[in-house]
């Protein structure tokens, strides 16, 4: 029987990248291919070509033997294929009704919506593959692990047979991920067929059947969980060997460098973002904030370097009171910050990487002198750190947005670690970069934990989390939950928290000797 | 569509309730102010004793109704006590979805409470200002769906007021030309699409920011239609260029019969017919049929809608186009449904006003022609303030709608849900 599946020799070019390059691919009925490949692989673009959204320049596509001509998204539609995009294609004002028959409308003569009779039709879904959707809830009043699942049911909805994921993982807590992974498996049974898309290499191991790894976009190997192991995958997907456990030494924490007590912080909409927060971090240590995205995490970071107005309670930094300082005061005092966002709060894009270097250094001696920038001095410096910071650039000139993302976050921890800092917010330091240049960001990290430098540091990652700090806070609605030491603590108990449940003391000590036993074997 | 049930609304963040509760609390305090300025203001201006009479006949219409006399001061205090009401179930409970219903309950109140103040001891042609209301609704109302139209589909159009005035320049030479409404009425919406066809392909194709491209739009259609008028229809050998006639007022047959309402409502010519029959399907259109449904989520999510095979563009074309259609049977109103003539800048910034009724009815036809009846009223009520006994000037009276507008768009009452996508121009990658 021929595969569901089969690619053949996709190549896909934009302008000086060769993002496809011959790929080969084939997918059996009835199997889960993890689809692994670090970000900029060109992962995501092959199944946009699969999806009709993008054109291959060479290339064939076969569906059950059957050449196929994928010119838009309804062509894949029409042949059962269908895609879980990364960021949700769900319009927030609809209810799940209206999202999953978007397209492919159940309508009564006159082009009149029978909304009734689509509703039915996803509660049945819903009950064969226990989703548990409510069909009239709006988008914008249920969780993101339910919106997956709309999205999951608008592809059951147009009968596709073949489901592409794209790193459905990564808006998921430990155990919505679980749920995920079982709805995955019924879909199997029911005889559909999943490319799951990932660079999560543990995840891979777990559900996948057979594994396609691509790197540079070439396919670089394919292989099966059985004949595989995560430091085999992991060296595939970079292409040399990588020790996935950051090298650490144990932490030797001083003085409290930073303290937080009970903080409140609006968001936008005037909603209590960060609800009474209370903690701290020692000199020589890392404080991990833990926790699903958006439960407080980009507020606080912003209301501790001063970018927002706490409404109530105290930032103290080195035992002075940085509350309601300028973003400035703070920075003069010992403060660094890696932002969320290195492209809109991280970088003038425009701007030479040398000018980025010094945006907040510009107006002290030697970069000015009296109200006149000394360009000679910048430019010096702007040489100096791209070469002592491995900055892979063909000049030092060259406008910030030119660079990689992980170039362009090492010119920002360059720029924050040529100071003399006290104390580092790091905030998704290493989102969207390739395994290099995390192993680099993680091992800068540590050393400076190392030189005394109390570092918080926020990441939706719970694996980077787990490998870096001391002890780890996890965050659910604003509030700390609770503070666990890193040693101990594990991803079940992590999970719990993040998705809001307070294990009973007697829980919380079962999993943590649990840990401990495994420390002891 | 369904209301959400306990365990949503559970799942709900703290913050929006948070927000809810507060809104709830604005809106009520809001009806309570009003109860309370009637009472102070109104009610102890009033001597016991002295009546408010309001006529009920139009005058001109072919039904014939009693006037309306009552006691001004129980009135007055009648009403503040229903606001007062009103204002205290909406702190403690909410109206929940019937919120905005209220509130409309309650700005006719107000009103209604106003004009007995302002009559007490005289006479005021109540049938008479409802009359001018409703025509002058009109070209605010289908400004405003004109504007709903492109916004549901994700394109900001400020152009609606240049759009009316081409049309209304088009259809009177048109009207003139060809001795028939009809092939004005055409016309003018023919020269509306194409209009809309203009600011769909600058900020479709060109993706030329749509507030500049409306702009232009505007300027364009300022400069060379007075340009045209002054140099050709405003002379004298031309005259027979800006002779384009009316539409005739139609009574309908029973329902204009009826006292007070009939003449308000069914004696008019058929720009306030087609009003409101507009109002009906699109309201229909949008939310009850697929046409709808695809129209909107462009408008919210266009990559959402394209990812599902819905040609965006494709879409987007065909709402502005349309819309440009609408603001074009808007404006042929100014010529062929209210002076029978062209003048220069004749629409006189009713379709921005237009805009603002969208904005104020929330994106939704209905709401948006109770916005365009409540400017229409205010319209019609400083034109006849100088009648009134009122110690403010007749301008002060013209500028409520508008401090209306400014405190809704500044969010007071709660911020309107705009289409979250409008203003941005779509690109596939």
């Amino acid at each position: 029987m021929a595969p569901v599946l089969e690619l053949r020799g996709i190549t896909k070019r934009f302008p000086g990248v060769l993002a496809n390059d011959h790929i080969d691919l084939t997918v059996e009925k009835g199997e889960i291919h993890a689809l692994l490949g670090e970000n900029g692989a060109g992962k995501t673009t092959l199944m946009n070509i699969l999806y009709g959204l993008y054109h291959p320049d060479e290339g064939e596509i076969f569906v059950n033997g059957q050449k196929l001509e994928v010119r838009s998204p309804i062509d894949a539609i029409k042949s059962g294929v269908g895609m879980v995009h990364q960021h949700f294609m769900l319009v927030p004002v609809f209810t799940v009704t209206e999202n999953v028959m978007l397209g492919e409308e159940y309508v009564k003569a006159g082009g009149i919506l029978d909304r009734t009779k689509a509703a039915n039709k996803i509660r049945e879904i819903s009950n064969i593959y226990k989703l548990d959707i409510n069909p009239d809830a709006y988008i914008s009043d249920i969780p993101v692990g339910m919106q997956q699942r709309v999205e999951i049911i608008k592809l059951l909805f147009r009968e596709a047979d073949i489901l592409i994921m794209d790193e459905p993982t990564a808006v998921l807590t430990p155990q919505e991920v679980e749920e995920l992974f079982k709805i995955m498996h019924t879909m199997i049974e029911q005889g559909k067929s999943i490319i799951f898309i990932t660079h999560k290499l543990g995840e891979v191991m777990e559900i996948a059947d057979r594994i396609t790894v691509i790197r540079g976009g070439k396919v670089v190997g394919s292989t099966t969980p059985a004949e595989s192991d995560l430091n085999n995958l992991a060296s595939m997907m970079v292409g040399r060997d990588v020790n996935l456990e950051v090298e650490k030494s144990e932490s030797v924490p001083g003085e409290v460098v930073f303290e937080v007590e009970n903080l409140k912080v609006l968001d936008p909409l005037g909603a209590l973002a960060v609800n009474d927060m209370s903690f701290k971090v020692h000199a020589g240590e890392v404080l991990g904030i833990a926790g699903v995205q958006g439960n407080g995490q980009t507020e606080l970071v912003r209301a501790i370097t001063g970018l927002l107005q706490a409404v109530d309670g105290d930032v103290r930094l080195c035992g002075q009171n940085i509350t309601h300082l300028s973003p400035r005061k703070i920075t003069e005092i010992g403060s660094a910050h890696i932002p969320e966002d290195r492209q809109k709060d991280g970088l003038v894009l425009g701007f030479p990487i040398t000018d980025n270097l010094v945006l907040n250094t510009y107006y002290l001696e030697p970069n000015s002198k009296s109200i006149w920038i000394d360009q000679k001095s910048i430019n010096e410096n702007g040489r100096k750190l791209v070469q002592s910071f491995d900055i892979r650039t063909p000049s030092p000139f060259v406008p910030a947005s030119n660079l990689s993302g992980g170039n362009q976050q090492k010119v920002i921890v360059a720029r924050e670690f040529s100071r003399p800092i006290k104390f580092l917010v790091a905030s998704q330091p290493t989102r969207g970069l390739d395994v290099g240049s995390i192993e680099y960001i993680h091992k800068r990290l540590i050393e400076k934990r190392d030189e005394g430098c109390a570092i918080l540091l926020v990441s939706t990652e719970l694996d980077e989390i787990m490998q870096l700090s001391d002890r780890i806070a996890v965050v659910y609605r604003g509030k700390v939950l609770d503070i666990l030491d890193a040693k101990y603590a594990t991803k079940e108990m992590i999970g719990l928290l993040m998705a809001g449940i307070i294990p009973s003391e007697e829980e919380k000590q079962k999993l943590l000797t649990k840990k401990k036993q495994i420390l002891m074997t | 569509m369904t209301t959400t049930t306990d365990a949503q609304i559970g799942q709900k963040s703290q913050g929006i309730l948070k927000l809810e509760r507060r809104r709830r609390i604005t809106m009520g305090v809001l009806f309570l102010a009003a109860a309370v300025f009637i009472w102070l203001v109104f009610a102890t201006d009033v001597e016991p004793g002295v009546e408010t009479r309001f006529m009920m006949n139009p005058g001109g219409g072919s039904a014939e109704a009693a006037d309306w006399v009552f006691q001004s001061l129980p009135y007055l205090n009648m009403i503040a006590g229903i606001l007062g009401l009103l204002g205290a179930f909406q702190i403690i409970r909410g109206f929940g979805k019937y919120t905005y219903g209220v509130l409309a309950l309650v700005a006719i109140l107000f009103i209604f409470g106003f004009l007995t103040w302002a009559t007490a001891g005289g006479q005021t042609n109540l049938a008479g200002l409802l009359r001018v209301m409703v025509v002058r609704a009109v070209p605010l109302t289908l400004g405003a769906m004109s504007g709903i139209l492109c916004e549901r589909g994700g394109i900001i159009n400020i152009a609606i007021e240049g759009m009316m005035l081409t049309s209304a320049f088009v259809s009177t030479v048109f009207a003139s030309l060809f001795n028939s409404l009809i092939v004005g009425l055409l016309a003018g919406i023919i020269a509306g699409g194409l209009m809309g066809l203009i600011h769909a392909w600058l900020s479709i194709k060109y993706k030329i920011n749509q507030i500049i491209s409306g702009t232009v739009i505007n300027i364009f259609a300022t400069g060379i239609t007075s340009y045209l008028s002054s140099k050709y229809i405003q002379k004298v050998e031309f005259q027979y260029l800006n002779e384009p006639g009316m539409f005739p007022q139609i009574n309908v047959p029973v329902l204009s019969k009826i006292p007070f309402i009939g003449p308000i409502l069914f004696s008019h010519n058929m720009y306030v017919f087609a009003m409101f029959f507009f109002v009906i399907l699109l309201t229909f259109m949008l939310f009850k049929t697929r046409w709808g449904l695809r129209l909107r989520s462009v408008g919210e999510h266009p990559k959402a809608a394209d990812t599902l095979g819905i040609n965006v563009h494709r879409t987007q074309y065909m709402a502005v186009i349309l819309g440009g259609m609408m603001a074009g049977f808007g404006g042929t109103y100014f010529s062929l449904g209210s002076s029978g003539r062209f003048d220069e800048v004749m629409t006189a910034g009713r379709g921005f006003i237009g805009l603002a009724a969208m904005i104020f009815g929330n994106w939704h036809p209905v709401g948006s022609m109770g916005a365009g009846l409540l400017f229409g009223f205010f319209d019609s009520l400083s034109a006849k303030a100088s009648l009134l006994q009122v110690p403010l000037p007749s301008e002060f009276i013209g500028m409520a709608p508008y401090l209306a507008t400014i405190i809704v768009l500044a969010g007071v009452i709660g911020r309107g849900h705009a289409p979250a996508a409008e203003g941005e121009p779509y690109e596939k990658e």
